[in-house]
């Protein structure tokens, strides 16, 4: 909302710059920057009257007009403003003037005609940003006067940012009424002199519930001329709160809105039929507003209506069929108090906005709509002339005042620090609130009907501290309640991976949780995702059901900036729709791509394989390592030969492999990442470590080279081991693979370390010997295999 | 005799001075105290005398014998050492060439900044709690005081899923909900995460991270609420921050403060929210509002990250660009 400072100090003047003010209110809740209301003053423009216009002998598109500026000489002034004639009253730039555009104004001849001076538009005195012509002023306007002075351009507007909870400042004197608290001044009230009532038409008017319409009152104002003019210093108002001039009536209840923060509407009388009714919608009934839309109302909606039926969607906008036109000659002026629970979401619903409806849903003071409709008769039998008629009135006449308990003790201790008795009296008065002792240090506070947001205790609470100063309550250091944790020592943090993989060389990115559906189905087609009812994008619509989308798309971001090693991780929550059920789950994953080490002298270079992820993943399990497996799998990611699901126990905790051929060759990449993404909450637990004895006995290795089959697998070749090594096998490892002519084809030769070790006893060759035999045996048996010599 | 033996004594100097290395060394020790050395061949002429002479002579080889002897060792010890710095010198390494093996990766700027905050909170004994990042709408709204109709809605703009039934959580203030649903005062509580809300432009993401605190235990004052904020941002950014709150309107605070910090400049810049705990936010999850209050704030964390680095665009964060984020390994 935005209002004139001139306006404004009207109402309350406190002995401080606009700046100041804006500090104060600033520091009082209210957010608000202060505007020039214009941006540069113009210098040497003032009234001028045309008194006379020739053609240009020279230009048919331009006129000779004889301007009186007051100084008693007639002015000779060229102009191409096609509304230019005699009588009307302009802006006049005279010689030596200087516009806000910097256009400096000086005698000169236009096509071969004398000019000392330019009439101006709008626009040239950067009061608008298009006009049509000269800008025309009040008829009684006085030739000479300086343009700042009469348009009272040395002004500032406040454009304020008004918090839901303060819609009792949503106007001249509700702004007022604050600076007013805050200052300590007192408010003033110009004089709004009443409309004298001299006719006795009246429609009669009803309201069904005086819950949703407490108050609902109108009257009938009769011969009025709408196309008389709107005078200068409303237009100018209106135009630095940011409205448009429409027409005197429109104008002049957009003024006491703004002036008083009522919001009333005029209705072509002529237009209505029968009585006026404040009733709920029945679904279905249909009206065409102002802006010339047609809505089908919802059942419930407030509106106003007459015996036809819908003129206006209540405290909203009012009825295209019934509006103010320049043929309306008699109007019918509602002024009305709505409940903003019977207002809130329907101009929402049917997609309207309106300065009404900001103010309804926020509340409007119930106790003034009497003050308000006087205020805008007056202004309008002035304008408009015409008679003014007996106010109908339907509900209730006055609110019922509200009172609420306030304790000086729990003041205090919310605060932190004590405020004197004395001082939170005081407090609330400078805001119209009157407290009544009670016993116990309690006072019954009556609170002012504008003040929908103050109900309970709390309320006045901040209330007292909003004037007190926050600044001045001070910071008080203190012994805080503490409510200690135990943090589980058995559960592993993403703190302690990020850690870990940090020092490993991996770079942590962040990517936003919404990702492109197309990129999600190719990677997961199996995972139903949660889809954003409203995304800001269609690459951006659905949730992320795997990291991997992002990480992709990080890969591509920084290989385009010539960087074609990396290794990124990101932890974060994916999202599964499953049937119905939003499922989350954290997740860690990561990519790397590129050579196995930085590009260097001293290693052989290699593009990333499975293996160094899979030592990357060996790590961030420790020491839980043994307990994971990785067994060969099929995902729609990953390539079907080069891919593992990891298990923990029997449940899958994470994939790692290589992007599938069919994705790398759909984003057109010539290199092939390495994934993996672990399901962290499977991860998350480990175990206190407990302490076991040490041998006293040297270990003893055998090593055994076994020729396999292909098709087994190195953990079916160690369980095997395992199983069969007896109690003295402390480890058993595969140190070489070999595959040749020598072992044949669709074969393998496995070289494997065994470790054997006793607790209470060095180990003998034969008890090596047998445990070695055991194990050959049980290879070559279940296994199939060859043992090399 | 003694002549000879000078001369023998001489020879032998000269010689050994002369080798260069261990087996000509080794070769002159067994030409001059070898069974059949020089010197050993002298002694053999002890037998033809007698008397003063042979022991004078006796004493006098010895000596020369001896004296050869350390003549040797001492040559021996030099030449080893030469030789020892000879390979030495031949296994020299380029230290400056850089090392095998991949340096070190690093945190994002916006892990780093929670990390900070969490350890700076943690040592208060706020204790890092999260929660659900898809919500209802009674934890993200409702409990709030933030009923369905009311204007502050609007002040959020909303991502909805799952026909509307699902909101993606528009600030972390739902994990707060949930603990003081599930636990009595006294809680002393942090949420990091991220939240959601439906704006994307130059200065605002869609997605992006929050620090909210909630204090609740008996005699919980704004007072406390001012001391531990101040004592925050002075902590975190290392210099004695000027903090200013400023009136404002939250429905799940009353009193309510936006939180202004000052920068070097003098210039006031908004880092966040925060309030009293209103009584029906505590009424929605059952605790007592007249025997306990609290204190809650909100933090960005993009702003602080901003503000501490010295970012000055919102985007760099979630792009994921290699050359930013390797700035803040």
């Amino acid at each position: 909302m935005k209002l004139s400072e001139n306006w404004l100090r009207e109402w309350a003047s406190p002995n401080a710059t606009i700046h100041e003010i804006a500090d104060r209110l600033i520091m009082g809740g209210l957010e608000l920057e202060i505007e020039p209301a214009i941006d540069t003053l113009p210098e040497g423009v003032v009234v001028g009257c045309i008194v006379s216009t020739e053609k240009h002998p020279q230009a048919d598109r331009l006129q000779v007009c004889g301007v009186d500026v007051g100084t008693g000489e007639t002015l000779q002034i060229v102009c191409g403003a096609p509304n230019a004639r005699p009588g009307i009253k302009v802006p006049c730039a005279r010689v030596g003037a200087r516009l806000p555009g910097g256009l400096e104004i000086t005698q000169a001849k236009l096509r071969g005609v004398d000019s000392a001076g330019m009439l101006c538009s709008a626009k040239e005195l950067s009061l608008s940003d298009k006009s049509d012509g000269l800008l025309e002023l009040d008829l009684n306007a006085k030739p000479g006067q300086p343009i700042t002075d009469y348009l009272n351009l040395q002004d500032n507007v406040l454009n304020l940012e008004i918090t839901p909870n303060r819609g009792d400042c949503l106007s001249v004197l509700g702004l007022a009424r604050d600076v007013a608290a805050l200052f300590d001044v007192n408010l003033k009230r110009p004089n709004l002199p009443a409309a004298v009532v001299v006719g006795d038409q009246r429609l009669r008017v009803e309201v069904e519930d005086v819950e949703t319409c407490p108050t609902y009152s109108g009257r009938i104002i009769s011969k009025i001329k709408t196309t008389a003019r709107t005078p200068d210093w409303m237009r100018e108002r209106l135009r630095r709160s940011g409205l448009r001039c429409i027409n005197p009536v429109v104008d002049t209840t957009n003024y006491v809105m703004l002036e008083l923060g009522q919001p009333l509407h005029a209705f072509d009388r002529d237009k209505l039929r029968g009585s006026i009714s404040v009733r709920r919608a029945r679904a279905g009934e249909q009206i065409t507003v102002l802006t010339g839309e047609a809505l089908t109302l919802n059942h419930g909606e407030l509106l106003i209506t007459d015996d036809s039926g819908p003129i206006a969607l209540a405290g909203v906008m009012g009825g295209m069929d019934s509006g103010v036109t320049e043929v309306t000659t008699t109007i019918f002026l509602e002024s009305a108090c709505f409940a903003p629970t019977a207002i809130t979401g329907t101009a929402r619903r049917h997609k309207l906005t309106s300065d009404a409806a900001y103010r309804y849903e926020r509340g409007v003071d119930p106790a003034l709509h009497r003050t308000a409709i006087d205020r805008a008769s007056q202004l309008i039998a002035d304008i408009c002339g015409g008679e003014v008629h007996p106010i109908a009135q339907a509900g209730r006449t006055q609110p019922d005042p509200i009172s609420i308990r306030l304790r000086h003790s729990r003041l205090n201790e919310l605060l932190g620090h004590e405020i004197p008795a004395k001082t939170v009296e005081a407090l609330l008065a400078r805001l119209n609130i009157v407290t009544r002792n009670e016993v116990g240090g309690v006072w019954l506070a009556r609170i002012p009907s504008y003040r929908y947001d103050l109900r309970i205790e709390v309320d006045l609470i901040e209330e007292v501290a909003r004037l007190y100063g926050y600044d001045d309550i001070p910071a008080r250091p203190y012994a805080a309640a503490l409510a200690p944790s135990r943090p589980p020592e058995a559960r592993r943090t993403l703190d302690n991976a990020r850690a870990t993989l940090c020092a490993r060389g991996w770079q942590e990115t962040i990517s936003l949780a919404f990702v492109d559906p197309s990129m999600q189905t190719l990677l997961a087609p199996d995972t139903a995702s949660v889809k954003l009812d409203n995304p800001i994008a269609e690459n951006l619509s659905a949730m992320r059901t795997t990291l991997w989308p992002g990480l992709i798309q990080s890969w591509l971001h920084n290989r385009q900036r010539q960087i074609g090693r990396m290794r990124l991780f990101e932890t974060g929550v994916c999202f599964a729709d499953q049937n119905g059920t939003v499922h989350e789950t954290s997740r860690i994953s990561g990519l790397a791509v590129g050579t196995a080490v930085p590009e260097q002298w001293g290693a052989p270079e290699r593009p990333v394989d499975f293996y160094d992820v899979k030592a990357e993943l060996t790590a961030l399990f420790a020491p839980d390592d043994a307990e994971f497996r990785f067994e060969a799998a099929s995902n729609p990611a990953l390539h079907p030969g080069r891919c593992a699901r990891i298990l923990r126990g029997e449940q899958v905790v994470g994939w790692l492999g290589e992007l599938h051929p069919r994705v790398v060759q759909q984003l057109d990449v010539p290199q092939v990442p390495v994934l993996f993404e672990i399901d962290w909450a499977a991860v998350a637990t480990t175990r206190v470590p407990v302490a076991q004895a040490l041998s006293e006995f040297p270990s003893s290795r055998r090593d055994l080279a076994v020729v396999v089959d292909e098709a087994i697998t190195a953990d079916q070749l160690l369980d095997c081991v395992r199983a069969a090594g007896g109690a003295l096998l402390r480890r058993a490892f595969v140190f070489d693979i070999y595959r040749g002519e020598a072992v044949g084809n669709a074969c393998k030769s496995v070289a494997l370390g065994l470790i054997f070790n006793d607790y209470s006893r060095t180990l003998t060759v034969e008890d090596i010997d047998a445990a070695t035999a055991d194990v050959v045996e049980s290879l070559t048996q279940q296994l199939r295999a060859v043992i090399r010599q | 005799m003694t002549d000879q033996l000078e001369q023998l004594l001489q020879s032998a100097q000269t010689a050994v001075s002369a080798a260069t290395d261990s087996r000509v060394l080794e070769q002159l020790r067994v030409d001059l105290l070898g069974k059949k050395g020089s010197i050993t061949e002298q002694m053999k002429q002890l037998g033809t005398l007698q008397g003063y002479e042979r022991k004078a002579f006796g004493e006098r080889i010895n000596k020369v014998k001896s004296a050869v002897s350390d003549l040797i060792e001492a040559r021996a010890k030099t030449l080893a050492d030469a030789d020892l710095q000879a390979k030495l010198a031949a296994e020299r390494i380029d230290v400056t060439l850089p090392g095998r093996g991949d340096g070190s990766g690093g945190l994002h700027p916006i892990t780093r900044t929670i990390n900070r905050m969490r350890h700076l909170f943690g040592e208060l004994g706020f204790e890092t709690v999260e929660g659900p990042e898809i919500e209802d709408d009674f934890h993200n709204f409702t409990a709030l005081n933030i009923p369905e109709l009311h204007p502050a809605r609007a002040m959020q703009d909303t991502f909805y899923v799952m026909d509307a039934a699902r909101v993606l959580r528009t600030h972390t203030s739902p994990v707060q909900i949930r603990t003081m649903q599930q636990r009595q005062p006294p809680i002393r509580i942090i949420c990091p995460g991220r939240v959601y809300r439906c704006d994307s432009d130059r200065t605002h993401s869609p997605m992006f991270h929050q620090v909210e605190g909630l204090y609740v235990a008996e005699k919980v004052t704004f007072a406390d609420m001012k001391y531990d904020l101040q004592m925050f941002h002075s902590r975190f950014f290392e210099r004695e921050v000027e903090v200013r709150l400023r009136p404002s309107f939250f429905p799940f605070t009353e009193p309510s403060a936006e939180m202004d910090i000052k920068d070097e400049k003098g210039r006031w810049l908004e880092v966040g929210g925060c309030g009293m705990v209103h009584p029906k936010v505590f009424e929605a999850v059952g605790i007592d509002p007249e025997r306990y209050t609290g204190y809650a704030f909100g933090m960005g964390v993009e702003r602080l990250a901003m503000l501490r680095y010295g970012v000055d665009d919102l985007r760099l964060f979630f792009n994921n660009d290699l050359r930013f984020l390797e700035q803040f390994k």
